[in-house]
């Protein structure tokens, strides 16, 4: 309370301390959970404190194992977690660093009784802190005591009492439930129909079976605050951010900008006035995220205007712990708010903490911000063309872009050119749109809005049916009408000035003022129009700042001059989206942290808060920027200077997206470090591609590039079905599909056309084993540090793939051919640096029995997603050797030869994780589309134990005895004989649908009939799924290309609802059951044990 | 008009900021045309233009906001903390035409033109910024109708800041009483009996009065040349040294009649105030390089090592070396030491060099005016200082 004297007596100072990462990347759960827990092990070691971290996640820089000082990979469960504890005897457990998962595992362990027994004290937030935070109602009544105000709501746990709240508040509500992140499970009620479906969803979701219903505050603006607060009772806000959405939509799946734009001073402080009082009752100690709804106008609330100072709102929702929004505020700010939070849970005060940007002032004040942030989220819509892209209460999107300049115009535009989604401008509208676009919250909402302000629609008119601040409308229509500028008028220097100052890239300039982009560009040479790069501070230029991170504006001073030391540029990866996770951010760190290890000074660029790549000390300098051509240039030519020295830039770390930048780089004449730009190209043009292999009789399956419906017909005829098609030049396959017959792919090419996606790949579908290599090449040399064996058989994109390190099946042949192509091809494509190959094992209908049976199926010039996985595995340093090739330094060297390292002693095990629950309308069967939004890593000294706790780390865990629900396809369906033994021996008691019912019963087991006809009769699939009268689904589908509502869609849909595992591979299902079945347990150990090989058997 | 000529940004004449360093900044004109001088400086606050704008203690200055976006949510009849525009020009990086506010009234610009001030947008403020924390506060004239060298021969002929009694411009001519003129009243804290404040107004705002009728208080402003005994025929219970503008070392009589106070009445000093109280303490002041503007301020209370967020605006600060043994430096500020608190040891009289009335700014130590009513009603120094 403010005006007491409390000096609180200082908390002993821990000597060793558990930290709990999130897991595997989820959709509400991404990588700003990573950024957090390696900030916070950092700031352990500079206290001197032993960090011990736990996570199941290895394409992560916090579980490197220079961050921590005892790295465990294990699933986090509360036995694991109990393990490592009594193995490790930390004192302190840092429970507010690993997102809601790790704040739920602190809970459990508390709960029981373990942290006691074994004297582990929870560090910044307490059991009852934790408790107050989630159990609605506590929360609610904590802040009914202190006088904040709490939107009307029940706390429901069974259906009649959720029925008794709807009619005691009246629809439409909002259902909330208790203990997930991202709101799973959900949403926003408006029908009857919808409150039940939400209700059971909702319950089902939460681990304690509880849901808040509470009153609607549809179109309410939204407001967080970030809050900090120390144990002598100082309170701080490090940023308040606006979202442009109105309430109703999830704040991860809103548009934010900081600061708030629309608030008065004396609403901002009324806020941050609840936001300290807050932070205060719950007695956190660290960082807390509060949000708001705040009544928009008088009108909505009744409110008699001119006899109140302001307008009420509400507390929507408070985290007790660091989260993707601490992360966005941390970035909007440059104020490291896990880093604080860390070392505040250690005892320290604020005013002890060292200000790490400016390193003049402490961690005690707020941030003032001289420019604006805009974030929009990215929605995997790209990549799930079914899916319902409507947006509620439950996170959707993966990741998100953030862009920073000094008005909130060129900021928005900044953050749509970082999008990277289909080269979509704010330019683009949907061709279904007339007049009235839609205006409701979906992910197409920002563009619906921009086009109903260039339809002419009046501004008020278009703010009231979207609840959108009329302030970010007007925006909207200054951004229109300067498209109508560039449209009319002349192309001047003052107009071209004021376009790029409104934040307007070349190419829509281009395209509006009918130039090419390069010829805008060739303009703004010519008239002088370059970007100047500003500095995030944390103190609007009030103080000198040592941090060098920087955005690009349209003004005066320059602030980032080129300096003359020896330096690399390496371009990251962008938003986190499926096919393109963390794993790019993994090693566009490790890139920057090896140049520097070089003596070379690393300049990084990259879009993305969540990632540790934009943490103020990654590099040496950081630009806050788009990904694409111009603005990549822009920074190189700014680095460059007067005189055009500019520095390498290393693409091959970044994903798709940095690499897809190579051949514009090399044209500006900007030089690229490692493979060169044609060596790029030779990877990924097809046809050169062929030709290469062809000449260096390395065997690939049958196959070529079209670019018509007539030669794709001609050549899939030739070389028989099914066959593979895909877009040239995508990542993550996106696009891609089995093709089983010219019907097929008569629709897939007429989608593809209408995606003008241009060249199509057609490969004969080659169905065997799957193997993957990453490889190191310096010219001379290929480093494979280990073969990667996919549990399911081509046609499961690699990425959806569970792998084990080493190969459980290869003979020495086909190890040997592996490595022998690998090598020929890495030579002659003159990779300098990384590449990914991977490969098909004899497959049934190999076209050539008598060869090894190994097909290379793609290149990729570039560092792959399995990286961080076969980094940690083998202990070789990947990303390092890469770079250092780059720096000139060959692999002999570096102490490294050529060919397969070899294999160790240990088992390790990727299997990937989805984020389905949250995606309605998407179907969940495995193809060569990837799906899967995150990984985890079972290892141990055998692949059983491997693989069980890669099952119970991706939730995908089976206990021995749960009941099965079978629905086969029929081409699986005598292969799945010995798996439906396997099952009935373990006591599974099984249940099938129609076909599949027979088909076990001819083996004579017994088995439940259970419909998958919805209309005729209970029970069907549905309702077993949805009583949980079965724990486990296998359900396989024909191949082909599978709409949304085809056969199975609702066993899967269902399944995914209520968090049971669905195998919809034989391969995995049987996996599974193996490993399950085969009795034995596994071991808790740290990773460096299981690699030196000390791990007994 | 047009929708597309309304949302535009209007076409405004150029205009340039000159430094008397020779430092030249090109923008557009805000406000009236016509050109404004005084001494340049900036605030890092996100909001509150209004408030800044109408602050007295900004009187003699141009002010600058780095934040870029100014306007967003207009201006209002009911958000001046003075009865006037008090800065003498104003600088921004944007100047938003298209407010959104349910409380808005005018957009800035017409509130700057209906007040005659002459302004400029437009500007790299941030370069500005960075300018002045690096060189200090220096003198500027904003034009909009000179060249860079009319106008900076026109400000060599210009009195220097520092100079300048400003205190006498903003302060009441006669005592008055205060009457919150809003539609709405502050709401009341604290259940002190009703008491009778008097502020010696060297530029007070608006809000120190409201935050004193809300603890029970009746409140008189009056004039910074009453004297001792004219002030306490007003029968106070406690008596208000206002912030205010420009350099203490310039009012010597107001030291003398706050000398005349101390252990006659409880007093607070706030801002100005503060540091007439450190002179009458025996210390000298100085004047700070760039000084504390904005709302983002940590100050360290000495006794409990509590930190709190405060709003600042000043140039000059008290000199805490030389004391006299009868005071003594509570708070201090986190980023360069500056005195930000005194307490008398003896007598109920203590002072602070941040706005603990906020507005615009965090309300982290609007605490201190319930201090300041319990010395009030008392008439005791608290018997355990408070935080």
């Amino acid at each position: 309370m403010p005006g007491a004297a409390v000096t609180t007596a200082r908390p002993e100072k821990p000597r060793v301390v558990l930290v709990i990462g999130s897991g595997p990347i989820v959709i509400g759960q991404a990588a700003e959970f990573d950024y957090a827990g390696t900030q916070a092990c950092k700031a352990l070691r500079e206290e001197g404190i032993r960090s011990i971290l736990v996570n199941s996640n290895p394409a992560t820089i916090m579980t490197d194992e220079d961050i921590a000082d005892v790295v465990y990979i294990e699933p986090l469960t509360i036995e694991v977690i109990e393990r490592i504890i009594q193995r490790e005897r930390p004192d302190g457990l840092l429970p507010t660093l690993g997102g809601q998962t790790g704040l739920n595992l602190a809970y459990q362990l508390a709960r029981a009784g373990i942290l006691e027994r074994y004297n582990v004290r929870l560090l910044g937030t307490s059991m009852r802190t934790i408790e107050l935070a989630e159990d609605r109602e506590l929360f609610r009544t904590l802040l009914q005591e202190i006088g904040e105000p709490v939107p009307d709501s029940d706390i429901v746990e069974t259906i009649e009492e959720a029925l008794a709240a709807r009619d005691r508040i009246g629809l439409p509500l909002v259902i909330r439930p208790a203990y997930t992140l991202g709101g799973t499970g959900g949403g926003f009620a408006r029908t009857d129909e919808e409150y039940d479906r939400l209700v059971r969803s909702g319950l089902a979701a939460s681990p304690i079976h509880q849901i808040l219903v509470e009153r609607s505050l549809l179109g309410w603006k939204e407001l967080e605050y970030e809050v900090m607060r120390d144990a002598n009772d100082t309170c701080i806000v490090i940023c308040n951010m606006e979202n442009l959405d109105p309430m109703g939509v999830h704040t991860g799946d809103s548009i934010v900008v900081a600061p708030s734009q629309t608030l008065s001073d004396t609403e901002y402080h009324m806020l941050r006035n609840s936001a300290l009082k807050i932070i205060r009752a719950l007695g956190i100690e660290g960082g807390c995220n509060v949000q708001f709804a705040l009544a928009p106008r008088p009108e909505v609330v009744a409110w008699e205007s001119e006899g109140v100072p302001a307008l009420p709102y509400y507390v929507i929702e408070v985290n007790p712990r660091v989260s993707r929004s601490s992360a966005l505020a941390s970035k909007a700010t440059g104020y490291p708010i896990a880093r604080v939070a860390a070392k505040i849970a250690t005892g320290k005060r604020l005013d002890e903490i060292e200000n790490s940007v400016t390193r003049r002032t402490s961690a005690a004040f707020e941030p003032a911000l001289d420019y604006c942030v805009v974030k929009i989220p990215r929605w995997p819509f790209d990549k799930f063309a079914f899916g319902d892209r409507t947006l509620g209460t439950q996170m959707k999107a993966t990741g998100e872009v953030m862009a920073i300049d000094r008005t909130f115009e060129a900021a928005l535009g900044k953050a749509i050119r970082s999008l990277e989604f289909g080269g979509r401008s704010l330019q683009w509208e949907h061709p279904d749109w007339g007049a009235e676009p839609p205006l409701h919250a979906t992910d197409e909402r920002l563009w619906a809005l921009i086009t109903a302000v260039r339809r002419g629609m009046p501004l008020p008119e278009i703010s009231r049916r979207s609840g959108v601040d009329p302030w970010f409308v007007e925006r909207l229509a200054r951004i229109v009408a300067m498209e109508r500028r560039l449209l009319a008028e002349e192309l001047t220097p003052t107009l071209l000035a004021d376009a790029k100052r409104m934040g307007f890239g070349d190419s829509q300039i281009g395209t509006l003022a009918d130039r090419l982009p390069e010829q805008v560009r060739a303009l703004r040479e010519e008239w002088g129009l370059k970007p100047v790069y500003k500095m995030v501070d944390t103190c609007a230029a009030e103080f000198d700042a040592a941090t060098p991170y920087f955005y690009s504006t349209y003004e005066s001073e320059n602030e980032a001059p080129p300096h003359d030391q020896e330096r690399m540029l390496v371009i990251g990866s962008g938003p986190i989206r499926i096919g393109q996770g963390i794993e790019f951010d993994y090693c566009s760190v490790q890139a920057a942290r090896a140049l520097r290890a070089a003596g070379v000074s690393a300049i990084l660029a990259n879009s993305n808060p969540e990632t540790v790549s934009t943490d103020f000390d990654t590099s040496d300098r950081l630009y806050f920027e788009p990904l694409d051509e111009e603005s990549v240039r822009d920074l190189l030519e700014n680095e460059a200077g007067a005189n055009g020295n500019a520095p390498a830039s290393i693409v091959q770390f970044g994903g798709q997206t940095a690499v897809n930048l190579a051949r514009a780089l090399h044209s500006a004449a900007l030089p690229i470090a490692g493979s060169s730009a044609d060596s790029i190209d030779l990877a990924e043009d097809r046809g050169r591609f062929e030709r290469l292999l062809s000449e260096l009789a390395v065997p690939q399956p049958p196959g070529t590039a079209v670019k018509t419906l007539e030669n794709a017909v001609t050549t899939a005829n030739a070389i028989g079905y099914p066959v593979l098609v895909r877009p040239s030049y995508v990542l993550g396959g996106r696009a891609m599909e089995v093709v089983q017959d010219a019907n097929e792919l008569v629709s897939y090419f007429a989608a593809a056309l209408a995606e003008k996606t241009g060249v199509v790949l057609i490969d004969k579908y080659l169905s065997g084993l799957e193997c993957e290599v990453d490889a190191v090449v310096d010219g001379d040399q290929v480093l494979i540090p280990g073969i990667m064996e996919h549990i399911e058989r081509a046609g499961v994109h690699s990425g959806d793939s569970m792998a084990v390190y080493p190969p459980q099946s290869l003979t020495q042949a086909q190890r040997d051919a592996i490595v022998d192509y690998t090598t020929r091809i890495g030579l002659a494509l003159g990779v300098r640096g990384l590449m990914n190959v991977q490969f098909v094992i004899s497959p049934p209908d190999d076209p050539d029995p008598e060869g090894p049976g190994v097909f290379v199926i793609e290149v990729n010039p570039r560092s792959s997603r399995t990286v961080p996985f076969i980094s940690k595995v083998t202990g070789v340093p990947l990303v390092q050797l890469a770079v250092n090739v780059m720096l000139g330094r060959s692999l002999a060297d570096q102490g490294y030869s050529g060919g397969l390292w070899p294999e160790g002693h240990l088992v390790a095990v990727k299997a990937p994780v989805f984020s389905m629950a949250k995606l309605v309308g998407v179907d969940t069967y495995l193809g060569p589309e990837m799906k899967s939004t995150g990984e985890v890593m079972g290892v141990d000294v055998t692949f059983d134990a491997a693989v069980r706790k890669a099952l119970i780390a991706a939730d995908l865990g089976v206990k021995p005895g749960t009941s099965f629900l079978l629905s086969l396809s029929n081409q699986t369906k005598s292969e799945a004989l010995p798996l439906i033994r396997m099952l009935h021996e373990a006591g599974s008691r099984l249940y099938a649908t129609e076909g599949t019912a027979a088909l076990v019963q001819g083996l004579g087991i017994p088995v439940e009939l259970v419909t998958k006809r919805l209309n005729e009769g209970h029970p069907n699939v549905v309702d077993v799924i949805r009583e949980g009268t079965v724990g486990a689904v296998i359900n396989t589908i024909e191949g082909g290309r599978p709409g949304p509502l085809r056969d199975g869609f609702h066993i899967r849909r269902t399944a995914t609802e209520v968090r049971i595992p669905c195998f919809t591979s034989l391969d995995t299902a049987r996996a599974a059951i193996q490993a399950l079945a085969v009795p034995g347990s596994y071991q808790v150990l740290p990773l460096n044990v299981y690699r030196d090989g000390e791990a007994g058997a | 008009m047009s929708e597309d000529a309304r949302v535009l940004p209007p076409r405004r004449p150029p205009a340039r900021l000159v430094l008397a360093d020779g430092r030249v900044f090109e923008g557009v004109a805000i406000g009236v045309p016509g050109h404004a001088t005084g001494e340049v400086v900036f605030n890092t606050s996100m909001t509150g233009y209004q408030e800044a704008l109408t602050d007295p203690s900004y009187r003699g200055q141009i002010l600058t906001m780095t934040y870029p976006i100014q306007g967003n949510y207009g201006t209002n009849r009911f958000t001046d903390e003075s009865r006037e525009i008090q800065v003498r020009g104003f600088v921004v990086r944007e100047l938003t035409d298209l407010p959104s506010h349910w409380r808005g009234e005018h957009t800035l610009d017409a509130y700057l033109r209906a007040a005659g001030l002459t302004g400029i947008a437009e500007v790299d403020t941030r370069a500005l910024t960075r300018h002045l924390r690096s060189r200090g506060v220096v003198m500027g004239t904003i034009t909009t109708h000179e060249s860079a060298a009319e106008a900076l021969d026109r400000l060599r002929g210009e009195p220097d800041y520092g100079s300048l009694d400003y205190v006498s411009e903003v302060s009441v001519k006669a005592p008055f009483d205060f009457v919150d003129d809003r539609p709405w009243a502050t709401p009341p804290v604290g259940d002190a009996p009703p008491s009778h404040v008097v502020v010696l107004d060297l530029g007070v705002k608006r809000n120190i009065m409201r935050l004193l009728c809300a603890r029970g208080s009746t409140v008189t402003a009056v004039p910074h040349t009453t004297s001792v005994e004219d002030l306490l025929a007003l029968a106070p219970d406690g008596v208000v040294l206002s912030p205010g503008p420009g350099d203490p070392m310039l009012l010597d009589h107001v030291v003398t009649t706050a000398r005349g106070l101390v252990g006659r009445v409880p007093m607070l000093g706030i801002c100005l105030g503060h540091q007439v109280l450190g002179r009458v303490f025996g210390a000298s002041t100085y004047k700070l390089k760039f000084g504390h503007r904005g709302a983002n301020h940590p100050v360290r209370d000495e006794r409990t090592g509590r930190v709190y967020i405060t709003a600042q605006n000043h140039g000059y600060a008290v000199d805490g070396d030389h004391l006299d043994a009868g005071a003594t430096v509570r708070q201090v500020h986190l980023n360069d030491g500056t005195v930000e608190g005194i307490e008398h040891r003896s007598e109920p009289v203590f002072t602070v060099q941040y706005h603990s009335e906020a507005s615009p700014g965090p309300n982290d130590t609007e605490f201190l005016f319930d201090q300041f009513m319990a010395t009030v009603v008392s008439g005791q120094r608290p018997a355990e200082p408070r935080s």
